[in-house]
């Protein structure tokens, strides 16, 4: 009977392709839309967590600065020291490695090119807390460190901007002030930069903070290593860095000018580590170190790329949803449209099912056919808008750059959704069909 | 011979709507007719004999009376049992013709069969056959929109017995049609009587038509008028 009824529902919607065709728009535009955005969404999901874990999976920033966000301000906020950066790893368990960062923007000239980059000094453990690859070349170690050896480290874009084809690692660069653009000459040596520390001669007047006005003098550095690519992550480009020994940074660019010049301190967690523990262990250790009273704000910041990725991937799965659940309404509107079509289709071929209980069908024979028509036409639909949705997915996710996941669940939850609003709406027009009295269908003009 | 009783009505009555607005369509009716017949039922409209044509096609049931149809009595019958007895035994022609608009001959024709749970095969072979004994061997795959109406009238009159019903009702078969296609369907009619043995009752309002049959019956105000049987 069921058979019957499939083979009749076909017939019938193959005898009115354009009815059956703007039936089922709705559905595919509904189902389309529902997928496309689930998946887009989930892929949106995918990308940001990936490039959190670029961070460093386990990374754990301090930072100096009052509140969070737009309102924070970091004016007369006093940076880090040396010393912190030693507590810290003595005292708050969970620490894997830590690294004191200080990072200024500082310009950098190889030949004939200068540009304004991102310097950061550091120690060799921060690029396996960021969890930095070296693509050319070598990290520098605890020697260079040690020794305050004018090398550095330099990220993709970097060499991209300044060597082009060009490789780099053995070349110097000459780094110093933003608006500093005397001296170009020096880069075709290609000695070692160790005997370079003579350039740093003028002004020695020092400020006593060390933010980005200070006096910054200029030194010739060698390029050691170049680190793999991480891509752009929100508005930054991590690779736009050069990385370098803190104490070569120290001694030759920035001056020591106080014992407070640590802008950032680096943390990786220990693997399977709480990590709310060892955040509010942090905050607890450096509130102490600073002499915050109890009733005043923290003047640091302590980021947990972890939650940072949790509420990331929280915020856009809930966008996702919303999307879905907004796109799902053209879905139920998909339905709606196929029921006004069926209830418009049973007044019209009143005269075709009076045909057939004349002919012997039983009432439960044509209500059968209306709902596997009604079904029909919404699977088509579903199935449909699913290959939409497909076509969709892989243009937009490659105009979007976001990667393209096939989710096989969404997909069959759209379908059945999709058969779902075919028996839902369809239901109500088959049993006025099936309700049909024979002798008046048959009268019917 | 109680097997040559096809159809046997007894104090058929039928009425529409109750109270005041109640109105008796059959005040009585007994009739029985025997397998193989030609009847012509006919009468003035508003007479009963559309009533009559329903109750016999077994669309309706009586108010009250009793009907044996093969013995059955289809008063007892609920809407479906009603249906599968149709389906089995009963086949259909209209006025109007009442084909399946935008589907071809053939599958007009095979409608019947899929609701038998004919297989697909034997369905199509069994439906070109009734369209071939309808004298339209070559219209299989025309829509009713490009027959004529004798050539429409043929495709239902093939749809009716291609499930070899027991009894054909026409109901004003040739109503809209010209004389010389209504000759044509009735010598039609006739020949699927005299061949095959299929019991026709015929509602018409044309004596021309009403000759082929070989018994007649005039309907008047609910109950039967007359009833001639032609001498054979």
């Amino acid at each position: 009977m069921l058979g019957n009824a499939f083979l009749i529902a076909l017939r019938e919607i193959r005898r009115n392709l354009m009815r059956a065709f703007l039936t089922v728009l709705g559905v595919i535009i509904g189902v389309a839309a529902v997928v496309t955005m689930v998946t887009l969404g989930q892929g949106t999901t995918m990308a940001v967590k990936s490039q959190i874990s670029n961070l460093g999976s386990n990374l754990v920033m301090l930072r100096p600065g009052m509140g969070f966000g737009p309102r924070a301000s970091s004016a007369g906020v006093p940076n880090f020291t040396q010393r912190d950066v030693e507590v810290l790893r003595d005292q708050v368990y969970g620490i894997e490695a830590i690294a004191p960062v200080k990072s200024s923007s500082l310009s950098t000239i190889y030949r004939q090119k200068a540009r304004s980059t991102s310097v950061t000094g550091t120690t060799p453990s921060y690029f396996t807390i960021n969890n930095w690859k070296i693509a050319e070349g070598r990290f520098f170690d605890e020697n260079d460190l040690r020794d305050g050896n004018a090398v550095c480290v330099i990220g993709d874009t970097a060499k991209q901007e300044l060597f082009g084809a060009e490789d780099p690692i053995g070349r110097l660069i000459r780094i110093g002030a933003p608006n500093s653009s005397s001296s170009s000459s020096s880069s075709s040596s290609k000695k070692s930069s160790t005997s370079s520390s003579s350039t740093s001669s003028s002004s020695s007047s020092s400020s006593s903070s060390s933010t980005s006005s200070d006096t910054v003098y200029s030194s010739t550095v060698q390029v050691i290593g170049v680190l793999a690519a991480k891509g752009q992550i929100g508005m930054g480009n991590q690779d736009d860095t050069i990385i370098m020994p803190l104490t070569a940074l120290q001694r030759r660019l920035t001056g020591r000018t106080s014992s407070r010049d640590v802008s950032q301190i680096a943390i990786s967690a220990k693997e399977g580590s709480d990590s709310e523990r060892l955040v509010s262990d942090i905050t607890a250790l450096m509130r102490a170190r600073r002499n915050l009273d109890r009733n005043k704000d923290n003047d640091f910041n302590v980021f947990d790329t972890r939650q940072i990725a949790e509420t990331l991937s929280a915020s856009t799965q809930m966008m996702t949803t919303l999307l879905a659940a907004v796109a799902g309404v053209s879905l139920l509107v998909g339905g709606i449209g196929i029921m006004n079509i069926m209830l418009v289709s049973v007044t019209e071929r009143t005269r075709e099912i009076g045909i057939r209980l004349a002919i012997g069908a039983r009432a439960r024979e044509v209500l059968l056919q209306f709902l596997v028509e009604a079904v029909t036409l919404s699977c088509i639909g579903g199935l449909v808008g699913i290959a939409v949705a497909f076509g969709l997915c892989v243009g937009i996710s490659k105009l979007i750059q976001v990667p393209f996941i096939f989710d096989l669940k969404i997909n069959v939850i759209a379908f059945l959704f999709s058969a779902a609003v075919g028996i839902v709406f369809g239901y109500t027009p088959a049993r006025r069909a099936a309700a049909l009295d024979p002798i008046d269908a048959l009268r019917h003009e | 011979m109680t097997d040559a009783r096809l159809i046997e009505l007894r104090k058929i009555t039928k009425t529409y709507g109750v109270g005041d607005a109640a109105f008796q369509a059959l005040r009585g009716i007994d009739l029985t007719i025997r397998r193989g017949d030609f009847v012509a039922v006919m009468g003035p409209s508003g007479s009963g004999k559309s009533t009559l044509m329903n109750l016999l096609g077994c669309l309706d049931t009586p108010t009250s009376g009793q009907y044996l149809y093969q013995g059955i009595a289809i008063e007892l019958l609920d809407a479906d049992q009603r249906s599968l007895l149709r389906r089995q035994e009963l086949g259909f022609i209209f006025q109007g013709f009442n084909l399946l608009a935008r589907t071809s001959a053939l599958e007009n024709v095979e409608l019947p069969m899929i609701y038998r749970g004919i297989p697909r095969a034997e369905r199509h072979h069994l439906a070109a056959e009734a369209l071939a004994s309808v004298g339209l061997p070559d219209k299989l795959r025309n829509t009713p929109a490009e027959l004529s109406g004798g050539q429409q009238q043929r495709v239902a009159i093939a749809r009716a017995i291609v499930t070899s019903p027991s009894t054909l009702f026409a109901d004003e078969p040739t109503g809209n049609l010209d004389s010389k296609t209504t000759v044509e369907i009735m010598e039609l009619l006739t020949r699927l009587n005299q061949e095959r043995g299929i019991t026709v009752i015929l509602v018409t309002h044309e004596d021309d038509v009403a000759t082929y049959a070989r018994r007649t019956i005039h309907v008047r105000d609910g109950l039967i008028a007359s009833d001639e049987t032609k001498p054979s």
